[in-house]
């Protein structure tokens, strides 16, 4: 309805303007070419319209391809040049137009094998046409994309689209049907006796797959989305735990220390930091393996940690080192946790770690001179040292001792044979 | 009053950190001067003769070793006391071996420093846990013997069973009275043991040490 009224027939001619004739983009139905000559002119925009679509009918498509190649050459108003110069230097898209003709040009042939000299007729206008939008579709900016994504909907959308795009795609896929079926039935031409079934054939395989294609789109797209999102659920779980390690660990260090704001800044860049190589250069967050390939490195890395996030000097000695293995590895992320564990809860001025790698073993020693606590009453849901440093030592064969008394600080010992020693024996 | 507290310079080539050592040590100790590099410094010392001087191990114009080596020449009662912020390991072991009784590190509170400053002036040695890393690593390729002879021991290239163990619990962080507690010896034995590890780090001609220190150099 809005379309008629928008085609409105009456024949007056207004004040018509000079200079160069520019495409109106603004209430256009395609390229704004109408509108333009509406305006060159004074002629009223519905009527040079009908003109137009006229004029396209009775030159069998000439008029269509004039109108393409008026939107390509003529410059939108206000814009400095037209979409042709920008598509020239579009390497892609000029290629893309010449595989475009190459396929229309083969269409063509079978075409006129298969004895349908209306599309022969078409061909030029058609082709204009076609590599025409192409380009269009490639350079034009984003306000006259609108309108063409617009145009290409009903054809293109999936089985969710309105009820008139379905019924447009139905149509399509019906006219195909009956060329296919006329293709195969009619006609007993000798020349073309083995071509024209074949094309028939061709012909109603593009019919089903019109009317069937978007949704068999849609299934594959479901597909695709089911697995991704179970991809997506996997990463937010790790991501999770990441997180829940570094960043939460920050802001509730930063809360608890909201009132220093010194120590605030130092935290926060320390997370920025750790953020920003996890995001960009892949290092994951709070683990040692990865990032430091012998003890006293590692040493050096939970020193740095600690003190960047908790605020807490670490006085860090390492004597001797070695390459990390599991079993170090192990230790170490133990040493790591003790000295949080430390950092945290001791009220200590400094926490010593002290490392020595000997041949058959590798030694650590967490202290502070904090409050200290009883080993005995440690109460069943603190799960810190018994879980990540008791139990974590114990799996590769390590030993733990905790010395600590209420008043009189805390010293974890960690021992860890090394891997050589524990296969000879 | 004066007198008991010990006369100490500072070299140091911050101005802040010799501003903030300065404030802090005022009631304690008797700041005598302080100089920014190498050449004031042996020049200054040598005028005023403090008990201990503060050494920073960088120093613009050259290393500490240089101030305590020609300091030492002329005026041997001069103590030094290293300090330094991050360290090479191989400069603490230079300075060290020039002669320094001791080497803690700028981390340190006001009060152990005062501390190490009347352990260095008395005469004692005063080990970081730092340093008691680095002597054990510098040591660490030979065999201790069995025998424990804590003050005298003519074997200056080799650390004792007890003095390693000393070492050790202090590089775990324990502070001389704590170290005598763990092993049932006295302060007194203990800070002999240190002084034993000390006067073999400054005599031992052992050629492990050098390489030791090289190789710490290249990695």
């Amino acid at each position: 309805m809005n379309r008629l009224e928008t085609l409105g027939l009456r024949v007056s001619r207004g004040p018509s303007s000079d200079g160069p004739m520019r495409r109106e983009i603004d209430g256009s139905l395609l390229g704004g070419v109408a509108a333009g000559i509406a305006k060159r002119t004074g002629f009223e925009v519905g009527m040079v319209r009908v003109v137009i679509v006229v004029a396209a009918l009775a030159t069998s498509g000439f008029g269509a391809a004039a109108y393409v190649v008026g939107w390509l050459l003529i410059p939108a108003a206000g814009a400095e040049s037209s979409i042709g110069t920008r598509a020239l230097r579009d390497k892609r898209g000029l290629g893309l137009a010449a595989g475009l003709t190459s396929i229309l040009v083969l269409g063509l042939i079978v075409a006129s094998a298969l004895n349908a000299p209306w599309v022969t007729s078409l061909a030029v206008p058609l082709i204009v046409c076609v590599v025409g939008l192409a380009l269009i579709w490639r350079n034009a900016p984003a306000a006259e994309l609108d309108i063409l994504r617009g145009l290409a909907d009903p054809v293109a959308k999936t089985g969710s689209g309105t009820r008139s795009r379905r019924l447009l795609r139905m149509l399509l896929a019906l006219a195909l049907l009956l060329l296919g079926l006329v293709a195969l039935l009619g006609g007993h031409d000798k020349s073309i006796q083995l071509l024209r079934p074949l094309g028939g054939i061709l012909l109603l395989i593009g019919s089903i797959a019109t009317a069937l294609g978007p949704w068999w789109l849609r299934i594959a797209r479901d597909l695709v989305a089911e697995r991704q999102a179970r991809i997506r659920a996997e990463e937010r779980a790790e991501m999770a735990s990441r997180v829940h390690d570094s960043v939460l660990q920050t802001l509730a260090l930063i809360q608890r220390r909201a009132g220093d704001s010194h120590q605030v800044v130092q935290l926060a860049r320390a997370q920025e930091r750790e953020l920003r190589s996890w995001l960009f250069d892949g290092q994951p967050p709070g683990s040692i393996d990865g990032q430091a390939v012998t003890v006293a490195g590692a040493v050096r890395l939970i020193q740095q940690d600690i003190e960047a996030k908790h605020g807490m000097p670490v006085d860090a000695v390492t004597v001797g080192d070695c390459e990390l293995d599991d079993d170090l590895t192990a230790l170490l992320g133990a040493a790591r946790e003790a000295t949080v564990n430390a950092a945290k809860w001791s009220d200590a001025d400094v926490v010593s770690l002290f490392a020595e790698v000997e041949p058959d073993s590798v030694s650590l020693f967490v202290r502070d001179r904090g409050r200290g606590f009883d080993p005995a009453a440690v109460p069943a849901d603190r799960k810190g040292l018994a879980e990540s440093v008791q139990a974590r030592m114990a799996r590769r064969g390590g030993s733990v001792t905790v010395r600590s008394a209420p008043g009189e600080g805390t010293e974890i010992g960690l021992t860890m044979p090394r891997g050589a020693e524990r296969r000879r024996s | 009053m004066t007198d008991s507290r010990p006369r100490v310079f500072l070299v140091d080539d911050h101005g802040m950190f010799r501003a903030g050592v300065r404030s802090e040590l005022a009631e304690e100790v008797n700041i005598v001067g302080e100089a920014a590099d190498v050449t004031p410094a042996i020049t200054e010392i040598t005028q005023c003769v403090p008990d201990v001087v503060l050494l920073d191990v960088h120093l613009p114009g050259g290393g500490g070793q240089d101030v305590v080596a020609a300091v030492k020449a002329g005026h041997p009662e001069v103590k030094f006391l290293a300090l330094s912020a991050s360290d090479a390991p191989e400069d603490v072991i230079a300075v060290i071996r020039a002669g320094a009784r001791g080497y803690v590190t700028k981390t340190i509170s006001g009060s152990e420093l005062v501390d190490a400053i009347r352990r260095v002036a008395a005469g004692d040695a005063v080990f970081s846990p730092r340093l008691a890393g680095f002597v054990l690593d510098a040591f660490a390729a030979g065999t201790a013997p069995e025998v424990d002879r804590p003050s005298f021991d003519p074997e200056l290239d080799q650390l004792t069973a007890r003095e390693r163990e000393v070492l050790r619990l202090i590089a775990r962080g324990y502070t001389y009275r704590e170290v005598a507690r763990e092993l049932f010896i006295s302060v007194k034995t203990v800070e002999s043991h240190v002084s034993s590890v000390l006067r073999k780090l400054q005599l031992s001609t052992r050629h492990q040490l050098t390489r030791w220190a090289t190789e710490r150099r290249l990695t």
